[in-house]
């Protein structure tokens, strides 16, 4: 069997029997979404962007829950607005009052037919960030979302919004879809955290008009044994800006890929991540920027830990097409390996077709500094204390990367929650 | 306070002896100073002293206070009372000066069985302690060392040696890259830390630092071993005949 129609059999196998009948405002966009998906199948370990990555866990059948670590509230201090999806499933009881959200918001299991623009948005990202490289888990999601929400921002929203994901159910298989657009000079913090579920698969797809900004702050720290796949696509017109950062952890593999495309000029979209990933789990950022607008700026900073032969995984593309001219494009990965076993597999890519611009990308994989070690020691810090804050000191530097102060305290103090709890 | 008796040291990776037998006595409240020529042991003799990894003792032994140096843990020398201020002090990303400070003050009372020290006291102190050495609020925020002049680091080492408050301080090479203003600041800040009950080891090339850091005893080190010991004429000696006379008389 050759390798796409291996990949279209497991997709047959998956999806099992019949196809599901797609109804309501998303019915469209489905089974677009279905008909991409059918033309390309699962992954497969030999396509290229899944070499490092085996898609296998995937695809395979779905796993009990993992050990479940509650934490308090991200961004509690900003009095966050929250919608809860438990399994999946939105949890009225615990979310706050929809209609305090200002804007317009819908569920994807309610939208109203009014909502032309989430008919616009649903799927529309996503299918533009299948070139040139297919991304068939995001079009899986298109199709078959179970529930997501739909918001549409206008003007500057203070209070973040927080959606907070609970997996209470083994075996649970979770796909959920979220759209966000922004209007002109729109301002939203949207927060994630939880477990999705035993298996989950998450898109946001975001769609940023001239000028405004959408801030992302994500922690998966919460479940010990969970797949997870995520995607977030991202359209920046002109002026917009796009800061996202994302917190890993325990997870059995973990996935997340970020697809953002810079169309207007002197837009900037900073993708920052910190992992730490115990054998034998599997860690990847695969993340790709396409520079379209003029003098636009992309940065991507990411930090892996890894221990017990733990593997961590970095694609990260930047494409500046002609047009891109005063681009300034930055990449760093760098991995911190704390055990002979451990590896970190870094690709980094960049491809220019403009002749002004700036690009650089750096990508490292060391072991603890020992004179550090030495020197924290000598002043009387036990060995172990002393690795820990290099850790720490590690995975902080991509903190720095949030812009709010106090999500970056509470993220600093979630890594060192996932520090006690992986014994560093 | 120190008492190092017949230490013998060579590399642990390849088979080279660095230290051949050196002995040394430095009474509670003395500065001791150690001059020799480059590769004579100097830095080997405070590196092995707090504990660095890399090195192994053939023979002898290191007392602090009675107590074996040499089989402790570099924190557990550190809590000890050994303080060690680097020839070149390490740059460490991520971790804020004041976070540093604390940490280690914390770490030491917390092994020697106190309680930790109040957020409000510390601040109190390290605030006045750095005033003291000219090191600013900006500096106390910056990660360690990271972006540092040579004068910065070295003042950042003597603020580390006045929080902890040592009682056998080794300093290697303190006054190498220092400007003399900067040479001045950083002598003032160990002369006030002088005391009856604390001891120096200042490990130099130059008799400049001596000037302002007076010794009571000189050592001249040599081929990993002490070749002469006197006063402070000693120093004034070497700076004006140079190490040949010197090593001379011992061959």
């Amino acid at each position: 069997m050759s390798a796409p129609q291996k990949n279209r059999a497991d997709l047959a196998v998956r999806l099992g029997g019949d196809l599901p009948v797609f109804a309501g405002f998303t019915q469209t966009a489905r089974a677009r979404a279905m008909a991409r998906l059918q033309a390309v199948g699962l992954p497969h370990s030999r396509d290229e962007y899944w070499r490092y990555t085996a898609p296998d866990l995937l695809n395979g059948a779905v796993p009990n829950l993992g050990a479940q670590h509650p934490q308090g509230q991200l961004g509690a201090k900003l009095n966050p607005l929250v919608l809860t999806f438990c399994d999946g499933v939105f949890d009225a009881a615990a979310s706050s009052d929809l209609a305090l959200l200002g804007g317009k918001i819908a569920l994807l299991s309610n939208a109203n037919t009014d909502l032309h623009f989430a008919q616009d948005i649903y799927g529309s990202l996503e299918e533009r960030g299948q070139t040139p490289v297919a991304r068939p888990f995001a079009a899986l999601n298109t199709a078959l979302a179970q529930e997501g929400v739909i918001l549409h921002i206008k003007g500057k929203i203070a209070r973040p919004i927080l959606l907070n994901y609970v997996a209470k159910a083994d075996l649970s298989d979770v796909i959920l879809h979220h759209c966000i657009k922004l209007d002109a000079g729109a301002e939203v913090t949207i927060l994630e955290q939880g477990s999705l579920g035993a298996r989950g698969n998450l898109v946001i797809e975001a769609d940023l008009a001239t000028g405004s900004a959408l801030h992302h702050i994500r922690s998966q720290t919460s479940d010990d044994a969970a797949l997870a796949v995520t995607h977030l696509f991202a359209c920046l017109h002109a002026n917009a800006a796009l800061k996202s950062f994302t917190l890993s952890a325990h997870g059995r593999l973990i996935r997340n890929e970020a697809v953002i495309e810079l169309v207007g000029d002197h837009a900037s979209a900073h993708v920052a991540g910190a992992s730490l990933t115990d054998g034998p789990d599997h860690h990847d950022d695969t993340v790709f920027i396409t520079h379209q607008g003029r003098a636009c700026e992309s940065r991507q900073v990411y930090k892996n830990v890894l221990k017990n032969g733990a593997v961590g995984v970095f694609q990260g593309k930047i494409l500046v097409r002609q047009t891109a001219q005063k681009t300034d494009g930055y990449q760093i990965s760098q991995s911190l390996l704390l055990d002979g076993d451990s590896q970190f597999l870094a690709k980094p890519e960049l491809e220019i077709y403009a002749d002004d611009v700036k690009c650089s990308h750096g990508s490292t994989a060391g072991a603890i500094d020992d004179t550090a070690l030495f020197y924290l020691q000598s002043r009387g810090v036990p060995r172990a204390q002393a690795q820990a804050l290099l850790v720490l000191a590690f995975m902080a530097e991509a903190v720095e990367e949030i812009s709010s102060p106090d999500l970056a305290e509470d993220m600093r103090a979630q890594v060192e929650a996932v520090l006690q709890r992986s014994r560093l | 306070m120190l008492e190092i008796k017949n230490l013998h040291v060579k590399l642990q990776e390849e088979d080279k002896v660095i230290l051949r037998g050196v002995n040394l006595h430095i009474g509670s409240g003395e500065v001791h100073a150690i001059m020799g020529p480059n590769g004579s042991g100097k830095s080997t003799l405070s590196y092995v002293l707090a504990g660095r990894e890399g090195y192994e003792v053939t023979a002898g032994s290191a007392l602090l206070q009675g107590e074996e140096l040499l089989e402790m843990e570099p924190e557990t020398r550190a809590a000890a009372g050994l303080f060690l201020a680097f020839q070149y002090p390490v740059e460490i990303p991520g971790v804020g000066n004041m976070t540093f400070l604390r940490t280690a003050v914390n770490a030491q009372r917390k092994a020697r069985g106190e309680a930790e020290i109040s957020s409000g006291d510390f601040l109190k102190l390290v605030r006045e302690r750095a005033n003291t050495l000219k090191i600013d609020a900006d500096m106390l925020k910056r990660p360690v060392n990271m972006g540092f002049s040579g004068g910065e680091k070295k003042r950042n080492e003597i603020l580390q040696m006045a929080m902890l408050e040592p009682k056998m301080c080794i300093l290697d090479e303190t006054d190498s890259g220092l400007d003399v203003d900067a040479m001045k600041l950083v002598s003032e800040g160990v002369n006030a830390l002088r005391d009856a009950g604390r001891s120096f080891l200042v490990i130099t090339h130059y008799q400049r630092l001596l000037d302002h850091i007076t010794p009571d005893v000189v050592h001249i080190m040599a081929a990993g071993r002490i070749i002469k010991t006197g006063g402070p004429e000693l120093a004034l000696e070497v700076e004006n005949n140079g190490y040949a006379d010197l090593l001379a008389e011992v061959e």
